[in-house]
């Protein structure tokens, strides 16, 4: 996997000025940021309480870069996407602080008239089911069509070529004959590339794909993976890339940010974080993926699969002290009175933890 | 509940190997031959509505002395009334009203339920609170009663059955469409949409609508047999379309006290008009419920 196309982020006119100071935010390690999130918090206010769905996460993310956010199921790693997009269902959802900057505006300002206008032009963001993401009364070049004459204007002959030429684009063949399909008449592979296509069709700076694969077989897995990889180098997009699966993250990222019940434990490069996990819950989560060895059996008096035990605690409770606490082997009085901060731990890689690096680090080097 | 248009699909699961639309329609009147009766008879009552000034023997208003409650024949294939009126031409003539009150009746409940409906499910709050607390009262009325009060407050005519009977069919319309929409607006696609930038207003009209067509158009072919069955009621109970125009209510509600034992045909005719067009729509809408209905299906 070739992390080539690491941090180079171009010089822009735009970026550079207006963009907050960097230093002020805790974990932040992009020089010229495209866009900067900062300690963004989306609560959820229910009959139960308030969940902190997003608690505080802050990252930033250069042009052409991709982003991991991982983290198990509940974890807020959705909900951060959707708090970027401001589609947070309110009621019971809402943004309560934070900044989300992309190329010096602030997109939580911005009345929603203006950030509609952002939608699908500046950041858009493809889904994890593409079963369901596409009308089925519609045909799959309308859909794309319409991102078109949402945000601009051009002759009906020319938004026609538009379309195919995106399909095209997302190794759809037969482009011009599939723009008039319907979705049910396309593979969950070729709909998630119709997606793809939709989400791209305005090139927008930022790309938010929400588990872009979960709901497809390996092997076309693999090729949407290729293609978002191939799409991002063509058009310059910023990915951000939100996954459970650990083996997505190693093929496509070059940083990972690690979250855990809506907070940010661990950040690092894909690399850094791969070699050494600092943070107990990402070095359970490494631990937990089958490797070839151990599946064969050779190895399985000495070492099985491991799991974290226990499950996210529910966001309404969650403990005092660190969050992982309950679940975690090495917590101790101090871990569960107290929330460890967030802080740099090795040159550029933070983890909140009081025990980080100790056990398993560099097991994996 | 999502019920969406799929036909191909479909009728590919159905086991049907069909290319043509000519195939398809074949293939489904094998699969629902009551439907396919149902269509037949609708269309036999359409056509006649429509050709109605050529295929009709006598002009309907035309009166004969000589022909005064003349028995079934030759001259009169279904007979003719007290004033010599020919009853088979009555009878095509009130195609033309019936049909013109169901597709009209239906058409204005529609397109008046159906902004109502997507505007209550889409944006919710206090507008579907407000909206819904008047569709609880107009439901506590029955159909009947309601187009009975709205027929006597406008007035018999034409145009007034027509809203007399489409005013008391827009609350199940509005509710259909409404808890369509409560379940449609959750859908991924709808988020989707949003995603990329689209406007509420036209998610709800273009996303979200099209989706409910399925439910509607088995709810638009039902009750156009029952709007068909409310004109006729009042008709019969004096309320209706007006003399002389020819409604099948009104034929029998003329003659059903006075010459139901001297001249049955007066009676009978009218009667079995109706009943078979009020049949044959709710045939062919319980087909499509079938048709477009997954979890009814078999």
């Amino acid at each position: 996997m070739s992390h080539s196309r690491a941090l180079q982020a171009k010089p822009s006119a735009a970026a550079g000025g207006q963009a907050k100071p960097i230093d002020s935010i805790a974990g932040i390690a992009v020089a010229d940021p495209l866009l900067t999130v900062a300690d963004l918090k989306t609560y959820f206010f229910t009959r139960n309480g308030t969940a902190k769905a997003v608690d505080g996460v802050s990252f930033a993310i250069a042009r052409g870069e991709t982003l991991a956010i991982v983290g198990e199921s509940g974890c807020g790693k959705s909900m951060t996407a959707l708090s970027l997009m401001r589609l947070v269902a309110d009621p019971p959802g809402r943004i309560v602080d934070g900044e989300v900057v992309l190329d010096g505006v602030d997109l939580l300002k911005l009345p929603e008239d203006e950030m509609r206008a952002m939608r699908g032009r500046d950041i858009s963001m493809i889904f994890q089911e593409p079963m369901t993401s596409l009308n089925p009364v519609m045909t799959i070049g309308r859909q794309i069509g319409e991102v078109l004459t949402m945000h601009k204007t051009m002759p009906r002959d020319e938004l026609q070529k538009k379309v195919v030429e995106m399909l095209a684009l997302v190794r759809i063949p037969e482009p011009a004959q599939r723009a008039k399909e319907y979705p049910h008449q396309l593979s969950g592979g070729m709909r998630q590339r119709a997606m793809i296509a939709m989400a791209l069709a305005c090139s927008p700076k930022v790309l938010l794909a929400d588990e872009p694969t979960t709901a497809l077989d390996v092997t076309i897995q693999a090729q949407i993976l290729e293609l978002i990889a191939d799409l991002q180098r063509k058009l310059g997009t910023a990915v951000v890339l939100i996954t459970h699966d650990l083996g997505v993250v190693a093929e496509m990222a070059q940083r990972v940010i690690v979250m855990y019940a809506g907070r940010k434990v661990e950040e690092a490069s894909a690399e850094d974080l791969f070699a050494g996990p600092l943070h107990p819950y990402t070095q359970g989560l490494m631990a937990s993926i089958p490797r070839l060895g151990l599946m064969r059996g050779e190895s399985a008096k000495t070492e099985r699969l491991q799991e974290i035990p226990g499950i996210v605690p529910a966001l309404y409770s969650l403990p005092q002290g660190c969050v992982f606490a309950p679940r975690c082997p090495r917590a101790d009085d101090k871990c569960r009175s107290e929330f460890p901060p967030y802080e740099e731990k090795h040159s550029r890689h933070w983890a909140a933890c009081w025990h980080a690096g100790e056990g398993k680090e560099r097991a994996h080097g | 509940m999502t019920t969406t248009l799929d036909h191909s699909a479909e009728l590919a699961r159905a086991g049907a190997n069909v290319s043509t639309r000519w195939q398809a329609i074949r293939f489904l009147a094998r699969r629902y031959p009551l439907g396919a009766f149902g269509a037949f008879i609708i269309l036999i009552f359409i056509l006649t509505a429509l050709l109605a000034h050529w295929i009709s023997p006598y002009d309907p208003t035309l009166t004969n002395a000589r022909a005064s409650l003349a028995v079934p024949g030759a001259a009169h294939w279904l007979g003719a009334d007290f004033m010599g009126r020919d009853i088979l031409s009555r009878i095509i003539g009130g195609a033309q009203i019936s049909l013109a009150v169901g597709i009209g009746a239906t058409v204005l409940g529609l397109s008046v339920g159906i902004p109502i409906g997507l505007a209550s499910g889409y944006f919710g709050g206090w507008l579907d609170l407000i909206i819904q607390r008047f569709i609880d009262i107009m439901q506590s009325l029955p159909l009947l009663v309601m187009a009975l009060v709205m027929a006597a407050s406008l007035g018999p005519s034409l145009r007034n059955t027509i809203i007399a009977i489409a005013i008391p069919l827009v609350p199940s319309i509005a509710r259909i469409v409404r808890s369509n929409t409560l379940a449609l607006k959750e859908m991924p696609f709808v988020e989707a949409a949003r995603a990329i930038g689209i406007g509420e207003t036209w998610i709800a009209a273009r996303h979200v609508l099209p989706n409910t067509l399925a439910p509607l158009i088995v709810l638009a072919t039902a009750q156009f047999g029952s709007a068909i069955l409310v004109e006729a009621s009042l008709s019969f109970l004096g309320l209706g379309v007006p003399e002389p125009y020819p409604s099948w209510g009104r034929m029998l509600s003329e003659s059903a006290a006075e010459y139901m034992r001297t001249a049955p045909w007066l009676v009978i005719f009218p009667g079995v008009a109706i009943s078979l067009v009020v049949f044959g729509a709710n045939l062919l809408g319980d087909a499509l419920r079938d048709l477009l209905d997954p979890r009814l299906r078999t």
